[in-house]
Order: C-alpha cells, then structure tokens, then sequence
C-alpha cells in the first residue's frame, strides 16, 4: 500500500504534460455548449433546470471517455514501461486503480469547468441545485463506468486504436441496453425478467433517474459494482497478457 | 543470496525455459549468455517476478517471488531490455517518481535522486523530457532507476547494448563498483564484457544451461586454450617439427592471414615451453609468438550449437 496515491498522480500529471488533458476538456466544453444551448433546446424550454445539458452526456462520453481510456494499459504494454512499473514494488491493485482514478479525476476537472452552465441556469431561474448535485454525481459515475471498460479493454492489446474501437463498441452496447427503442424490440414471448434484467444493465436506465433529480442510491450502487468489475477484469487482462 | 529452483516457463506448447536451477551469491556479478532467443529476458522476467513461473520457484534472500513479490522486488533494481521509461516525464520528474515508489520521502527523495544523478552522470539532462534524449542517456536513465535504492540484487538486461565504446566502459566501471557486496545479474550477447566484469557466467541455450563457470574455466574449455599462435615471415613447415610432441593436437592455419598458424594443444596442455624450445632449436623465422588463452567466443558457439543439434 501507499504506492496508489504516487500512482495516481504521475498519471493525473502526465495527462497534463501532454496536450490531451487540455483538448479533452476544450472539447468537451465545447460539444457541452453546442448540445445544451443549440441541439438541447436549453432557452426554448423555458425551465430552471440542467436536463438538456446532462441528458447529452451518455452520447458524448461514448466518444470521448474512450479517446482518454485507450492509452491507459496499452502504451505502457508498447513502449515496455508496464515491465518497469510492474517490477517495482508496486501491487497490480494498486496500479490498476491508481491508473483509473487519475483518468476519471481528469473527467471530474472537466465536469467541474462545465460551472458556467450552472451559474447561468442560476442567473436565469431558480432551479433545485440539490437535483443538479445529483445529476453531475450521477454523470460523474457513468462516466467511470465507460472509464472502466475503457481499462480493461486496453489491457487487451498494445494498440490503441484497437482499444478505441473496442470501448466505444462495448460502451454503445451498454448505453442503449436500457433505451426503449432496443426493449419494444423483444419478442413476446420472452419472458419479462429477463427483459428487466436486461435493461437493468443499461446506462440510460440508471442515467436518465439521476438526470431527472430521482436519487436513488441503487442507481450509485450500480456504478459503483459495474466499475468494480471491470477493473478487477482489468487486473485478470493484464495479468494474463503480460508475456506477449 | 538468490536461489532458483527448477525454473520452468511454458508459452503455450513451447517451453521457454526448462528446469533451471542455480544460486548467486553476495559478491557475485553474473554473465548471462546465450543466443537470441535462448530464454535470457524470459528468465529476467521471472526473477524479477513480471512473470509467474510454470513450476519452480525464485527466493530473493528467502522471499519467494510469488509469495512475498512485493518484500522481493523490494530488494531487487531491475533495468528491462531496452530501458523502457516514461517519456513525457523529465528525467528528474522520472526518477523522483521511481524513488516515492522506492519508498523515499521528502528530503530523501532530493537526496537520492540527486545521488544517482552523479552515479550516472545525468546531470546535464535532468530536465529534460526522456523521449528526447539519446539512446545513451535513456539506457543511463534506466540504470539509474535501478540502483535509485542501492539495491542488494541488481539484474540489468543488456545493460550496455546501443552504447558507444566510452559509455560501455563507463556502464562496466559502474558496474564493477555497485558489485562489492551486491549481487549482480547483467543479460548480453557481447562476450568481451563477461570477461571485462563478470566473476561467473552461465550460458544458456533453449531454455537450459550449457555451461557455468569463471570466465577463465570457460575459456579454457576452448579448442584455442593453450593453443600457440605462430606468425612467420616466410613459409616453413611447422608440421615436420612437432610431429615428436605427443600433446599437440594439430596445427591449424588461420583463415584471414595465410602467414599466422596455431598450434593447438591436446585438451588444455602447457605446450608453449616445448614448443618454443623447437622454435629456437630450428630458427623458426617468427616475428610473432605467444600462448592464446582460449577464446569464449569459440566455447560459446560449440556449447549453443551441440544442444541444437542434439534435438
């Protein structure tokens, strides 16, 4: 133990050594305003409230979480640095971890740069600043669980483009598992747990609840399991692929 | 102390590694050799616990390297094939970074870094980002990660490979320096560099050990140890002259001066004295005489090659 926190902020630092800590969040800034106050409807609604800015978050993270997981595991497997840091008196928990929480910390910096959006709806109305919390909290976790796919799946291989393609794949699936448009496409006679468990492990399902201030602890809960596994598939990847 | 027994790595259905066993001690700098492919990174890789062994096991200094990695790797300074590093860091960002994982803090960290800056000589690079150095300084700045703890074990793999002459002999100093009370394990192909710094060398071959030894008991494994190397300036037939010694095997003429012949010795026998003798006696027209020490090269390619032809 202790080696997390060194970890942690070799990796947060070594985002903003390069230039992709700040076109992550220019970008992310950006497409944020285009899709609350263009595409979203923000002023035509006429309500206090930040649904059209949090409900574009699923679709954007699709894109751009996967953009920062790529590398994670995979250019430390291509340029050999994975040999060093897993020689050193490190655990695999430890970087592991170490590793996700510095990306979904860069997540967070840029969520929390998001502010303006919120002193403007604040300007504007008064809106129920609790239901937001809830809402940057609850994009905060989903935004950990494309994180986590994102982990694991560049532990898969030494390229990242591979690893790009791989997450946004797995993380669409995710997205629309819980979305109407896949459920009403069930045939009849399956049965309707089934269909519930199904949509039960979707994105949107717990995504959309938060968003719309209904705060449910099982929603965090399942984040929080859902990243969980994923890293711990993380360790099991890297662990087994480390010879190649 | 390390100790490895009956090493065994299996990749799929190809053994890389089989059944190695063999102990370093304090004070011991040892050479691994072996062709490419022959198993040296994959028997690193184990020691140093990057890889879990199919059977068998390492102790550093009585902790098992699956069951205690982190006490282990703890004692351990461990330089990868091709000193890979982080290269948007600095060198001084870097290795600040190797010496909080190390377990240094505050003060020490500047100490330590600032240590192993001067071992290496890294000074006038510390701020520089890695990816912009030289091959030399990364391999530099990836030994200097190694030694940031003043490790008891230190296994560098090809520590020298890409250097210039001047920087492989300032790796070697450095080497022969750190090696007092330490063990010392270095991966390479160059064979000059085990007999300039290492005390011992195992040489491997598909996954097992051919040969271990001194230096010097291996080059006096060679066909050449012993052997009496002749140069003459005009042509003279040798042969008639030494068909009375018994312990001379043959004479052999060397394959880019035709002028240069060596007299070998049957199985390692002093001959050099009787052989000189005849050389006064006759008036041997030589502008050049002197006993050869057997050369590693030549033992290292007869013990690689007997153990593939044996498959």
């Amino acid at each position: 133990m202790g080696n997390l926190p060194i970890i942690f902020k070799r990796e947060l630092l070594s985002y903003f050594a390069t230039p992709l800590a700040y076109i992550f969040i220019v970008i992310f800034l950006i497409s944020n305003g285009i899709f609350t106050f263009d595409l979203g409807g923000f002023y035509a609604r006429g309500q206090a409230d930040l649904l059209p800015f949090f409900s574009f978050h699923p679709w954007l993270y699709l894109f751009m979480i996967p953009a920062i997981a790529m590398t994670l595991w995979a250019d430390e497997r291509k340029t050999g640095t994975i040999e060093l840091l897993l020689t050193l008196p490190v655990r695999l928990v430890d970087a592991v971890l170490g590793k996700f929480l510095a990306a979904w910390a860069l997540t967070g910096i840029a969520l929390l740069l998001t502010f303006p959006i919120w002193l403007t709806v604040n300007y504007l109305g008064n809106p129920d600043n609790g239901v937001i919390l809830a809402a940057y909290l609850g994009s905060w976790f989903m935004a950990g669980g494309f994180l986590s796919i994102g982990s694991c799946m560049s532990a898969c291989t030494k390229n990242t483009v591979i690893a790009f393609i791989l997450t946004v794949s797995i993380c669409f699936i995710f997205v629309i598992m819980g979305s109407p448009i896949l459920l009403n496409a069930f045939p009849e006679w399956i049965p309707q747990f089934l269909v519930d468990a199904f949509s039960a492990m979707g994105f949107l399902t717990h995504f959309d609840s938060i968003a719309k201030g209904v705060l449910d602890i099982r929603d965090f809960l399942f984040f929080s399991v859902f990243i969980a596994a994923w890293l711990f598939a993380s360790a099991v990847v890297i662990e087994m692929k480390k010879a190649n | 102390m390390i100790e490895i027994n009956n090493l065994t790595k299996n990749f799929d259905q190809f053994t890389a590694i089989d059944d190695l066993s063999f102990t370093v001690k304090e004070g011991e700098v040892l050479g691994f050799l072996g062709p490419n492919g022959a198993g040296k990174s994959t028997t690193m890789k184990l020691i140093t616990g990057f890889l879990s062994a199919t059977h068998g096991s390492v102790s550093i200094d009585g902790f098992d390297i699956s069951k205690n990695p982190i006490e282990a790797k703890s004692l351990m300074g461990y330089l990868p094939e091709g000193a890979p590093s982080y290269g948007d860091m600095t060198t001084i960002e870097f290795l600040n970074f190797v010496a909080q994982v190390r377990g240094y803090r505050g003060e020490e960290i500047t100490t330590r870094v600032q240590h192993v800056l001067d071992e290496v000589e890294l000074n006038s690079v510390s701020q520089q980002t890695i990816e912009t150095l030289s091959k030399g300084f990364k391999r530099r700045v990836g030994l200097a990660q190694a030694i940031m703890h003043d490790p008891k074990v230190l296994i560098l793999d090809e520590p020298t490979d890409g250097l210039d002459p001047n920087q492989k002999h300032h790796v070697r100093e450095l080497i022969k320096n750190l090696a007092r009370d330490k063990i010392v394990i270095i991966s390479t192909h160059i064979l000059e560099e085990v007999t300039a710094v290492c005390s011992r060398a195992i040489i491997i071959a598909q996954g097992k050990i051919v040969a271990d030894g001194t230096p010097a008991d291996l080059e006096a494994r060679s066909k050449y140890h012993q052997a009496v190397s002749v140069r003459l300036s005009e042509s003279y037939d040798l042969a008639a002259d030494l068909t009375d010694l018994a312990d001379v095997q043959e004479i052999e003429k060397d394959s880019e001066d035709d002028m240069v012949f060596r007299i070998l010795a049957k199985t390692g026998q002093p001959i050099f004295s009787q052989v000189s003798e005849i050389a006064q006696a006759k008036h041997w027209p030589v502008t050049e005489f002197h006993v050869s020490r057997g050369q590693l090269e030549d033992v290292f390619r007869t013990v690689t090659q007997q153990t593939k032809g044996a498959e």
